[in-house]
């Protein structure tokens, strides 16, 4: 602010700066436009239209009224709150999948893995990563298929290797299917948790584990007194981000359709119903900013362990 | 002490190959299904082994159709994602404007807020208004947005590790800063595009909610959708033909996936996932 401009004349002739601001806002402009569009509107329209009682047909699409907090005080509606196809249950249900499939299943079986193919023989190693990040990269229609496939109750894969060992078969998708999606979901993203936990192992000095296996440690000793200790800052980023992904995936409706009886049912997953398939755009608008305060809570606490990271200059 | 090692190695061994042999058993079913003309749900050995089920799907018109709109809007959106992220980042990591770094967060804290199932209403009233309802179009933008403030960290991060001596001393030779951008950075930085260009192709390729949103007709679904509407709306599911496209549908996927492990190593593949 207080630099006279020959001063920053001068600065730029030093640095000899490569872009004039010109041609670099010249550069940023159609980045900035698509993302505008499409990233930071949104964010303010769903606000806007969250007070309205917009919907997808009749009257109120083309002049919706203004509402005020109508649509939140449906949502929140302590009558209903806690019923099953309400949000209160949807939201629920939510913190425990993101409990049991990301917290517990991915980040868990991500670290086992990780740790686990750091020692075993390469081509187990491989064979392992192979599949586990298979599961990972296809489509997540190709992989929802496959999952319907596998649970079918007549003739699936895992029904046949349940009669093989003399066991009864299931219907999954019907009877269990918050653990069906729970599965799912740490099958399908486990990989990303173990190659960022694999590449964190591997940042440590090996002199460490030699120095621990000289006094005679255990795996489980090296793992819980060295690896996991140096890569806490890894897991709290793994954390955060596994956090946000499942709150926010729509995967599972690919599998359950929400269902049955809304058992399934997901923020994400009641978030499309209510808006397109009770074409109530107003209240769909509202959960969408719940969902998005939810995401900006967990954003900031990762910008923040981002910028504390990089302030000693790691 | 070399026994209880060696029961160890033994143990990890065996577990790690039981955790990779459950991550492939809900895969199994689809390595044999497609080349099996009777497949069901079943896993079955195919007897005979048969391309059959390949040829329903090139003659069905609808889903070779639906292969080639996955393919529009992943390449329209990887066109737009390359281009602009390149010019944005090189903008980013080489001028000097004011209020670069307070941008920069900006942008990384809306990405992570803004997310497609948290975002769909303002996104289909946007595209709505812009009337582009049911367009190739919607989707290749809508993803643009989305996927570019990713592309550009991974590519600004990418060119900040570059020197800039190379486009000084091309300046020194009496290049302009635009020649300097397009001759000397251009060629140096097009590894990184590579990557964003692979991620963003794959994440547009896979992706369901969004186009399952903009898009009405038949003749612009691309093959997630498409895939999606062959057992749910038909009752019963076309085993044989879902098959052989599942496996068709994903062969891009793990073919651009081999190709950036095996010229970079996978972890540039993971980064960060829309």
């Amino acid at each position: 602010m207080t630099t006279e401009p020959i001063t920053t004349e001068a600065k730029k002739v030093r640095n000899f700066s490569l872009l004039s601001n010109r041609a670099g806002a010249a550069f940023l402009t159609p980045a900035g436009l698509l993302v505008s569009v499409f990233v930071i509107v949104p964010f303010f329209w769903v606000i806007f239209v969250s007070f309205t009682n917009r919907t997808l047909l009749g009257r109120t699409a083309l002049n919706p009224e203004f509402v005020g907090l109508a649509n939140y005080l449906a949502l929140f509606d302590p009558a209903t709150f806690f019923q099953r196809g309400q949000f209160g249950f949807s939201l629920i249900l939510t913190t425990q999948f993101v409990l049991a499939s990301a917290l517990i299943g991915q980040a868990l079986l991500g670290l086992l893995l990780a740790w686990l193919i750091q020692t075993v023989p390469p081509w187990i190693k491989r064979l392992t990563e192979t599949f586990v990040i298979a599961a990972w990269i296809l489509p997540e229609v190709v992989i929802g298929f496959a999952w319907f496939a596998f649970l079918d109750r007549d003739a699936g894969t895992l029904n046949m290797m349940l009669n093989a060992i003399g066991l009864p078969s299931g219907d999954f998708l019907l009877d269990q299917p918050f653990w069906v999606i729970v599965v799912f979901n740490t099958w399908r993203g486990a990989a990303f948790s173990m190659m960022l936990f694999n590449s964190a192992f591997s940042s440590i000095p090996p002199s460490y584990f030699q120095a621990a296996d000289v006094a005679g440690a255990t795996s489980w000793q090296k793992f819980r007194d060295i690896a996991v200790p140096l890569i806490r800052g890894h897991i709290v980023t793994n954390l955060i981000l596994i956090t946000m992904w499942t709150f926010n995936t729509f995967t599972p409706f690919l599998l359950t359709n929400g269902g049955p009886s809304y058992r399934t049912e997901l923020v994400s997953i009641y978030n499309y119903r209510v808006a397109f398939q009770d074409f109530q755009f107003g209240k769909g608008a509202a959960v969408g900013v719940i969902m998005m305060l939810i995401n900006l809570a967990f954003a900031l606490v990762y910008l923040s362990i981002g910028r504390k990271k990089k302030a000693p200059g790691t | 002490m070399k026994f209880p090692a060696l029961f160890g190695r033994i143990a990890f061994s065996t577990l790690a190959a039981l955790i990779g042999a459950a991550f492939a058993l809900p895969l199994l079913w689809f390595l044999f299904a497609p080349f099996n003309a009777r497949a069901e749900l079943g896993l079955a050995i195919p007897d005979p082994f048969t391309l059959s089920n390949f040829n329903t799907v090139f003659g069905n018109g609808f889903a070779m159709q639906a292969l080639w709109n996955s393919l529009i809007q992943a390449v329209g959106g990887v066109i737009l994602v390359g281009a602009a992220a390149t010019l944005a980042a090189y903008a980013l990591s080489r001028s000097s404007i004011p209020g670069k770094g307070a941008v920069t967060y900006i942008l990384l804290l809306f990405s992570s807020v803004v997310s497609g199932s948290a975002a769909m209403v303002p996104i289909f009233l946007i595209i709505s208004a812009a009337g582009l309802m049911d367009t190739h179009l919607a989707v290749i933008l809508t993803f643009a947005g989305g996927l570019l403030p990713t592309a550009m960290f991974i590519l600004r991060d990418f060119i900040d590790s570059i020197p800039k001596s190379y486009e000084e001393s091309a300046m020194v030779a009496g290049a302009s800063p635009v020649q300097a951008f397009f001759d000397v950075a251009l060629p140096v930085i097009r590894p990184g595009i590579v990557v964003i260009v692979v991620w963003s192709f794959v994440n547009i390729w896979g992706s369901f909610l969004i186009p399952f949103i903009l898009l009405r007709s038949s003749a612009n679904m691309p093959a997630a959708v498409a895939i999606y509407s062959f057992y749910s709306e038909a009752g019963t599911p076309v085993v044989t033909l879902l098959a052989a496209y599942s496996l068709i549908y994903s062969l891009p996927v793990v073919a651009l996936y081999l190709f950036v492990s095996w010229r970079f190593g996978f972890r540039f593949f993971g980064g960060i996932k829309a």
